[in-house]
């Protein structure tokens, strides 16, 4: 998973490009820029706004409206915990508990050496083996506390 | 098949379900032992059973059928391996015939009737199995397809429980140029699974139902809003739909027909209000996913302002059946006005999790104690939520509410999507309903005022009773903001958090503070 990347204009027009003349282009080209750059770099909202000729207010509005768009780098890696209710049912609040007093954190944070950020997730689809988890992409279900201790561990290479 | 005839044919389960419990690891392993041992294997990735505590469960085909094995960890790989070579032979994780499971013989599967069975990414599969038989029944007779689907009684999976063919009439009817068939796959109630499940494992179903659906009402396009947090989904319904059009079972001309239509599957971003549809429709038009004020429904006035219908992943994936088995047969099952079967999804505290799909009328006593298990904790079960964040928390007291769209709403419920998520006695149900109002701020899309302010102050206002500070008072102060986000909002996030909120305080006092309830103590 990518997570960081320099801004590069020139690929950013290309992503916008490839999308524009779709129906509905505006979140198709914020994932692609998101999966480009690991989050959406601030110069390309008027870049997008142009191409769609639509105000930069509006693609703002749009990248803060959804929970995905991140507006700076996530960590190198991207701990997720479910913490909805299939997976409260099945001691999610301690495994948050214990990735924040090991990692530092809190959910939501990122570590300040940039090594991981900890979220929420509300559902991951896969509430019949909660507690459940996504880590860089990859999807782990009864989580418990030695599990996560291995994806905390996963988390320092 | 293109395998070699007389390879071993051996499925290992691709669904997220097992995928989170090592599936691919397995499956891997299964292809190098093959190699090793140099025996022509055939590696499937079907789709899963819905036996989610047996997940991995692989199977092997044998002439008696097929034979599974689960829960299938690393270590046990090459033990089931060696047992998979001897047709099936014994070993402690053997689980026999799937469909000889008390599990899977107590349901009926119409809706999922090939999910688990089939290789989800083979059309030729799917049509093996009774794929397409509904489409080319739908096409024989184009005209007769909203009033068969009417007369099925199917209502909408998504929530609403809104009649299908009465959706479908009005789209139908309404001229335009253009219409969308939208299929919502936001699936974002926590609890619920089987929109992902039919995803990953019978997706044809659903693309079948799309199609079938814009014969009926004229649509020549449609998009599969999928959320962001299924890749494993949208992987498998984007390969199904390019096999479909090289199928030619979508394009220009669907199954030879004079009939266009093709799909689309496009992302959602983690916004779980994006699941109301009008919010939906505004995602996909590129915008903030804010809910619209009805009127115009969507039905006259959609996705970029043409007619569309727009429904649940298993409302559409239920059409096939009903074109090709006749109303009549979908309509038999069930009770009252809830017509079919529901695929109900067993989640949380339970020794028995998974997919069951059964006609209405079955009580919750007996999903969740009889069938489901009860409480894989060991301890007993408290509370059980039913139908996503926005549904309420039953006790045990009301466990004869038989499954049906009108028995739950007389008690003060809703069963939404059908998902069951089971506590165990270990639950503070004061934090649970902070945690819906909580939920609710969080989602919110912000266009209302009881739901965006509502919701905080809920959110302060249960914490002040958890801390006991005037109680009664702050009591009243929740039951009056309940009422105002339910009578004041314009969409059901605001309208139905009471839900949860207010039964876990009506059900379960002494949590907040009270004395028990005589019946909630039983
Ligand atoms: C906040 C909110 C979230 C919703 N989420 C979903 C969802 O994830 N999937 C879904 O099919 N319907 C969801 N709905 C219901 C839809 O608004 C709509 O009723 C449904 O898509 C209609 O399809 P159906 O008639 O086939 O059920 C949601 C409604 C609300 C108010
Ligand atoms: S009730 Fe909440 S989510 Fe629904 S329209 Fe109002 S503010 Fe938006
Ligand atoms: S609630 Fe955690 S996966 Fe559904
Ligand atoms: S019936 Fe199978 S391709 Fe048309």
């Amino acid at each position: 998973m990518k997570t960081t990347s320099g801004w590069d204009a020139n690929l950013a027009a290309e992503i916008i490009g490839r999308h524009k003349n779709t129906e509905g282009p505006l979140l198709p080209i914020l994932h692609s820029l998101q999966e480009a750059f690991g989050y959406i770099p601030e110069p390309a909202e008027p870049l997008v706004a142009e191409a769609l000729n639509i105000s930069r207010a509006e693609v703002h509005g749009v990248v803060t409206f959804y929970h995905d768009y991140r507006h700076a780098p996530a960590g190198r890696h991207v701990l997720k915990l479910c913490q909805a209710e299939a997976c409260q049912a099945c001691g999610s609040d301690a495994l948050a508990a214990q990735a924040e007093s090991k990692l530092g954190v809190k959910l939501g944070e990122t570590s300040a050496d940039g090594r991981v950020t900890l979220e929420p997730v509300y559902c991951l689809g896969l509430c019949s083996v909660s507690p459940s988890a996504m880590i860089d992409g990859r999807i782990v279900g009864r989580l418990d506390a030695k599990k996560l201790e291995a994806l905390i561990a996963e988390t320092s290479r | 098949m293109s395998a070699p005839t007389g390879s071993l044919r051996v499925y290992v389960p691709g669904d997220a379900a097992a995928v989170a419990c090592g599936a691919d690891d397995i499956a891997k392993t299964i292809r190098d032992l093959a190699a090793k041992k140099n025996v022509a294997v055939q590696v499937i990735r079907n789709g899963s059973r819905g036996m989610h505590w047996l997940e991995p469960m692989l199977e092997v085909e044998t002439g008696e059928g097929r034979i599974a094995y689960g829960p299938v960890e690393a270590a046990d790989a090459e033990s089931v391996f060696e047992a998979m070579l001897t047709t099936g032979g014994e070993h402690k994780l053997r689980v026999g015939k799937p469909e000889d499971h008390p599990f899977m013989k107590k349901q009926t599967r119409l809706t999922f009737a090939r999910c688990g069975i089939v290789d989800p990414r083979s059309l030729e599969d799917y049509c093996a199995h009774g794929g397409y038989r509904g489409l080319n029944k739908a096409l024989a007779k184009p005209a007769n397809i909203v009033a068969e689907v009417t007369q099925s009684g199917l209502r909408g999976r998504g929530g609403a429980g809104f009649p299908t063919g009465i959706k479908w009439k009005t789209v139908a009817d309404t001229k335009a140029e253009q219409k969308y068939i939208v299929c919502n796959a936001d699936e974002g109630d926590s609890g619920t699974f089987a929109d992902r499940m039919i995803m990953e494992g019978d997706p044809f179903v659903l693309i079948e139902g799309m199609t079938i659906a814009g014969i009926a009402v004229g649509a020549t396009k449609g998009y599969i809003y999928i959320r962001s947090e299924y890749p494993h989904a949208i992987d498998v319904m984007n390969d199904a739909i390019r096999a479909a059009r090289q199928g030619g079972v979508l394009g220009d001309k669907v199954c030879g027909s004079a009939y266009v239509f093709d799909l689309e599957v496009r992302v959602g971003a983690g916004a779980y209000v994006c699941g109301e549809e009008t919010a939906l429709l505004d995602s996909l038009e590129g915008k903030r996913g804010q809910v619209r004020a009805k009127p115009p429904l969507p039905a006259h006035k959609g996705l970029f302002g043409k007619p569309t219908v727009i429904n649940n992943v298993l409302s559409l994936a239920t059409v096939p059946i009903i074109m090709d088995k006749g109303a009549e047969f979908y309509k038999n099952f069930g009770m009252g006005r809830s017509r079919g079967t529901m695929p109900i999804q067993l989640a949380g505290n339970l020794n028995y999790g998974g997919l069951f799909e059964t006609a209405f009328g079955i009580t919750l006593g007996e999903l969740v104690d009889d069938i489901g298990g009860g409480c894989f904790t060991g301890r007993p079960v408290k509370a059980v939520q039913v139908g996503g964040p926005l549904g309420a928390y039953f006790p045990r007291a009301l466990f004869d509410t038989p499954f049906d769209y009108e028995a739950f709403a007389a008690k003060d419920g809703l069963i939404g999507h059908g998902g069951i998520v089971v506590f165990d006695d270990t639950v503070d149900m004061a934090k649970q309903a902070r945690f819906a109002m909580e939920f609710c701020a969080i989602e919110s899309c912000g266009k209302c005022t009881p739901c965006r302010i509502g919701s905080t102050r809920g959110v302060e206002t249960v914490d002040r009773i958890m801390k006991g500070i005037e109680r009664d008072k702050n009591l009243a102060v929740l039951t009056d903001l309940c009422n105002t986000m339910k009578f004041g909002s314009l969409c059901a996030l605001g309208g139905f958090t009471p839900y949860p909120v207010m039964s876990a305080l009506t059900h379960f006092p002494e949590d907040f503070g009270g004395a028990p309830r005589l019946e909630a103590a039983e």
